[in-house]
């Protein structure tokens, strides 16, 4: 019988097996084993993670393939790899690897100003950053098959996050209330297409897993942004610029999975060393933030 | 009949609400006490490192581990099927298992995220209507053991298999909104396992 790969359900389906889960930033084979491990659900390969690429500045690109390959024989969870906003070539490439998701990243630099990738002509699902319910509308409409709070990367300042998630939720509890004949203008005033539109007001939720991502540093930041009603967490830098990435990534991964406990959150906090040193968002100039690339 | 869904990671979601349409009313576990209170547990899709990993951490594991050794009826899709299945084969180093279907599993046997595709199967439940099947990074049953019976296959692989209390998929049926599966579950493995108890 005939096997229809690259649908839809396929696509967004592979996202809602992520649920709960942990996603960790890696640059080498055995950065990726630890965080298999200690249980994330899939990794994010790349060659310097958000707080370096910051710190070092320059041009931040796709990784090399053979890095990619090292993390895809190191471990058995799935393998995800960024590629430049509108570099439509990078994600050719990294399909072409066999990447299980690609994540068309405001951490690297954008290629294109003004275009996304077309998502649609891809077999691998791409993930996409929001920070609002109109921009990851305009990414779903582009293909997207799941969607992740962009926050401030690379910064271990969880306040943007927190605010991509109040905004996202906030305006699809707003749609929720309005009458049919005004989703019209909602769309308009969300820039989105009215179908997507409709179907968050009927739902009441976004039709693909919205996970968070973006200066989650702690176990207690992970539980904060799952009882936000994020489905799961991406970890960047948080993890490997600490002082016990092992520990420290268990710790997240059971904060994760218990957010509406506090004792276990407690427990899992305790004994972790030094997080990493952080920045804030606020003291950030506008040219050096990240999650206003993107639109 | 009390169901349980593990949910320390996965599509828990999914099941419950696929278990609601059949006119079950299910639990989440994930502490001890909870899976006490349960007579028939789901196993979710999900990263089969990742939920038992968890297993570990809160003490689930064992007690999961003794109750389907002890007759717990259990259904398990793709990362449940794996938990399920006495060997696996493409297995995370030290990656450790419930077990209790005598059956020989290979993980991501299709391929990786760009080969997980859908299909229409026939499923042994007497039913002639083609079932549409999801299969993300899933695995197939590679080799099975005495009282394994044989409920689906793909491309000659098993990829639906039952023992008189288990059952087991490497596809996702919670997430086409086809509840077949989890009423042949409910019905036709549970409340069977159940009613020899008493």
């Amino acid at each position: 019988m005939a096997h229809e790969t690259g649908t839809g359900r396929v696509k967004r389906g592979m996202a809602e097996m992520l649920k709960g889960g942990v996603i960790m930033d890696v640059v080498n084979a055995e950065q990726a084993k630890i965080a298999e491990d200690a249980g994330a659900v899939a990794v994010m390969a790349l060659e310097r993670v958000p707080a370096d690429i910051r710190a070092q500045g320059g041009v931040a690109r796709m990784s090399d393939p053979d890095m990619i390959e090292k993390i895809k024989a190191a471990v058995t969870i799935p393998v995800m790899a960024k590629a430049r906003i509108g570099h439509f070539v990078e994600a050719q490439v990294l399909q072409s690897l066999g990447v299980d998701y690609i994540d068309e990243s405001e951490v690297l630099t954008p290629a294109d100003y003004k275009n996304h990738i077309d998502k649609w002509g891809f077999t691998v699902p791409f993930v996409c950053g929001a920070t609002n319910l109109g921009e990851a509308l305009r990414r779903i409409n582009e293909g997207a098959a799941m969607i992740r709070s962009k926050g401030e990367a690379g910064t271990g300042d969880v306040s943007n996050a927190m605010q991509h998630m109040r905004e996202i939720n906030g305006e699809i509890r707003r749609l929720s209330s309005l009458r049919e004949d005004e989703l019209y203008v909602a769309a308009k005033e969300l820039q989105a297409p009215y179908e997507l539109v409709k179907e968050v007001a009927e739902k009441g939720k976004l039709p693909v897993v919205l996970f968070t991502a973006g200066g989650i540093a702690t176990p207690a930041d992970a539980a904060l942004m799952m009882s936000m009603g994020a489905d799961g967490v991406f970890i960047g830098s948080g993890i490997f610029k600490s002082g016990n990435p092992a520990q420290r990534a268990a710790a997240c991964v059971r904060a994760t999975t218990f957010w509406d406990d506090p004792k276990v959150i407690a427990d899992a906090s305790r004994g972790l060393g030094e997080a990493m040193v952080g920045i804030n968002v606020a003291d950030l100039p506008a040219p050096h933030r990240l999650a206003e690339r993107g639109w | 009949m009390r169901v349980g869904v593990l949910a320390l990671q996965g599509d828990v979601r999914e099941h419950v609400s696929a278990l609601i349409a059949c006119g079950v009313y299910p639990t989440a576990i994930r502490r001890p006490q909870e899976l006490d209170a349960v007579e028939a547990l789901i196993i979710p899709g999900g990263e089969s490192t990742t939920i038992a990993h968890l297993a570990k951490s809160f003490e689930l594991f064992n007690p999961i581990k003794m109750r389907i050794a002890s007759g717990m009826p259990v259904y398990g899709s793709c990362a449940g099927m794996i938990l399920l299945a006495d060997n696996i084969l493409d297995a995370m180093d030290g990656q450790e298992v419930f077990g209790g279907l005598d059956i020989t599993v290979r993980r991501n046997a299709f391929g990786r995220q760009v080969d997980s595709f859908e299909s229409d199967i026939a499923f042994a439940d007497g039913s002639d209507v083609a079932l549409r099947a999801v299969f993300i990074r899933a695995p197939w049953v590679e080799k099975v053991g005495t009282g394994i019976e044989v409920l689906a296959q793909i491309d000659s692989h098993p990829v639906a298999v039952r023992s008189s209390t288990i059952l087991a998929t490497s596809f996702h049926p919670e997430l086409t909104g086809d509840h077949r599966i989890h009423r042949y579950f409910i019905e036709e493995v549970a409340r069977g396992a159940l009613k020899q108890v008493q």
